[in-house]
């Protein structure tokens, strides 16, 4: 597939308003101010994009969901989420450091598809060079008239404001990014009502992440036709960023059609296991709150939502961490309790205790301390949490616990028996 | 620092912000619709002034922007970049998520408190580090990463470990980035 999202990708100067310009960036907008707002949702809606953050909702479809009358008083509001924090994922960072001006594009067109005057580009804190890259591209942008009062002369203004925050996983959830946002502390709030009604100061607000958004410009360029082409099927179109980390020789962020087998991702992008004679042994394929998949269920599986969501795992954020079989599995299932029990909001008690309570019933097993009794006990943890919460942190921390345990219970087990790994997974999890 | 000393350490400090603080705070405070939503960028702007979030600039900010300090603080405490205390010269922070654990990070994590002699959460006797484990920064397909302050230093290994904090220790700054690539840590 020629590069889309990652065309100008090591092109020199590809941050800067000149060389995104020459390579035909910002007709997309104008192209985007001939057409009415309702003409580009429906053109997003054909397309058959779907988000990218990790629900995979239509996008066109939440589009559709925001009013078409806003006024000063009541205003639309949409929110890009450069967010990012779930381990594994790595893409739009890339998109951001490298390509700012697409971005900014696929949010400008966004927003006039949404009768938006205002939007909000929400980065995570970490990310100082991304947030720097993106406000130097803004004033850029600014200054060539396609953000400000009366974009292009079409009559619509449209001010992007760039916020960062502060290191809180929970923010990239959308009712915790909005209430940051507005200036609080990250607490998810409660669904119903959604985001399309009451967002941001309580204004109708739409969320979508930077992946999603930077498709848009090309949607509108090249059309829904050319986007639905590329996919395996209707419901998974358009190109796709993986993010590929872990034992294998090349990691990265790697732009192909969605619906890539994985086979492909790891041994054709990622070169293969990273040390010579170790097999592979489970793959984490969306993000690490995504079901762990053993390699036997790995064969002939493609990268997309209803394949993945098929295989009982998800596509999530597409950050796919591949293990080989030195790895200790319930260390790494120790690693990843650990990260949702550190970004618990603390809101929910399910999500409060349940988190730190799987956390250390594996961090004991780990040392030695195991009880038979456990296995269940972790079990019926994470089902007390899935469901019963605010936000689907809870779900994230519940999913990966109870597929590292069933898949991997023999490794558990011989820890809780022994007090040590199983001797194949004694070595190299880098540990 | 206990909060005692921290309460103390901020009378003995006058610490309200000078003109050009307030005119930055006014430019930020303009791009949001209300006030309040100027809270994380004024914390962050603190934050690069002083090198942590006192007391008394919680106070200035709440004041500014119509809150109550005890709001703020909230705010302040609830995200982990905001530092409530001073850190050393360079802040340390390694990724110690699956990734960069698969990669090797608990091989540099020793090695970065060896060679430092102090243990993550620590600051160096001289002040000059202070290193934290913080979970995913990002930077999975160049994992482990080390962010120093706001730079990312990729692929990390021992010696570029070493590479590193000796030319921090002579007030270099390395090029952040990724490194060759390697073979993993064993
Ligand atoms: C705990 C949690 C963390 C999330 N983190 C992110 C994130 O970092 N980036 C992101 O785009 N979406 C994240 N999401 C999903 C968002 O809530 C939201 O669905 C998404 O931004 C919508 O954009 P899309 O429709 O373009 O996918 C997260 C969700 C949850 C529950
Ligand atoms: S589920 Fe967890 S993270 Fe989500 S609102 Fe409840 S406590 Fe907070």
């Amino acid at each position: 597939m020629e590069p889309v999202l990652t065309r100008n990708v090591g092109i020199d100067g590809s941050q800067t308003l000149g060389v995104y310009q020459a390579r035909g960036g910002y007709l997309a907008l104008r192209k985007a101010l001939g057409l009415t707002p309702d003409a580009l949702v429906n053109l997003v809606k054909a397309s058959g994009l779907r988000g990218r953050g990790g629900a995979g909702f239509p996008t066109g479809l939440k589009w559709s969901f925001m009013p078409k009358d806003p006024t000063p008083e009541r205003p639309n509001y949409l929110v890009c989420n450069a967010d990012e924090s779930e381990p594994g994922t790595f893409k739009d960072r890339l998109l951001i450091e490298n390509d700012p001006h697409m971005l900014l594009e696929g949010t400008l067109i966004a927003a006039y598809a949404l009768r938006a005057e205002r939007a909000f580009i929400y980065i995570r804190g970490e990310y100082a060079y991304g947030a720097k890259t993106l406000i130097d591209a803004l004033r850029e942008a600014r200054a060539a008239g396609y953000v400000g009062r009366d974009v292009l002369g079409s009559g619509w203004s449209c001010e992007i404001v760039i916020h960062r925050g502060a290191g809180a996983y929970i923010c990239g959830e959308e009712t915790a990014l909005m209430d940051s946002l507005e200036g609080g502390r990250g607490n998810p709030r409660l669904k119903p009502p959604f985001p399309a009604a009451h967002g941001v100061y309580g204004r109708p607000t739409t969320i979508n992440n930077v992946e999603t958004l930077c498709c848009v410009p090309f949607i509108v360029e090249r059309g829904a036709d050319w986007f639905k082409a590329i996919g395996p099927d209707e419901k998974n179109t358009g190109p796709k960023l993986y993010c590929l980390s872990g034992h294998v020789r090349r990691p990265g962020v790697y732009e192909a059609p969605m619906g890539l087998p994985l086979a492909e991702l790891i041994d054709g992008f990622g070169g293969g296991m990273l040390r010579p004679g170790r097999a592979l042994k489970a793959v984490i394929p969306g993000g690490s709150s995504t079901p762990v998949l053993r390699a036997e269920e790995c064969a002939g599986l493609r990268m997309d939502f209803d394949a993945l969501a098929k295989a009982g795992s998800m596509l999530g954020s597409a950050g796919c961490i591949v293990m080989d079989e030195g790895t200790d599995m319930v260390a790494v299932a120790e690693r990843v309790a650990h990260f949702y029990a550190h970004e618990s909001c603390g809101q929910c008690t399910p999500c409060r205790e349940g988190t730190g309570w799987i956390e250390k019933v594996i961090a004991r097993i780990r040392r030695g301390g195991g009880r038979p009794e456990d296995l269940e006990l972790l079990d019926e943890i994470a089902q007390g949490m899935q469901g019963t919460t605010i936000c689907p942190l809870a779900d994230a921390a519940a999913m990966p616990c109870r597929a590292f345990v069933a898949k991997f219970r023999d490794e558990f087990e011989h820890y809780i028996e022994r007090g040590r790994p199983l001797a194949a997974a004694a070595s190299g999890t880098g540990a | 620092m206990s909060a005692e000393d921290r309460r103390a350490g901020n009378e003995a400090r006058p610490e309200t912000f000078g003109p050009e603080f307030a005119r930055r705070a006014d430019e930020i405070v303009a791009r949001y619709p209300q006030p309040r939503g100027a809270l994380m960028p004024l914390l962050h702007l603190a934050q690069d002034e002083r090198g942590y979030v006192s007391l008394d600039a919680e106070r200035w900010i709440a004041e500014r922007l119509g809150l109550t300090p005890a709001y703020v603080h909230g705010v302040t405490s609830f995200y982990t970049m905001y530092r409530t205390a001073p850190a050393g010269r360079h802040l340390l922070q390694l990724c110690t998520t699956v990734s960069c654990m698969l990669r090797g990070c608990d091989r540099v994590r020793e090695h970065i408190e060896e060679k430092l002699g102090i243990e993550a959460g620590e600051t160096t006797a001289d002040g000059l580090f202070t290193l934290v484990c913080v979970e995913c920064l990002g930077s999975c397909g160049t994992g482990p990463v080390l962010q120093v302050d706001d730079d990312f230093y990729e692929d990390m290994d021992l010696e570029r470990v070493d590479a590193l904090l000796d030319a921090l220790r002579r007030g270099e700054r390395p090029v952040p980035g990724a490194g060759p690539r390697r073979a993993i840590v064993e």
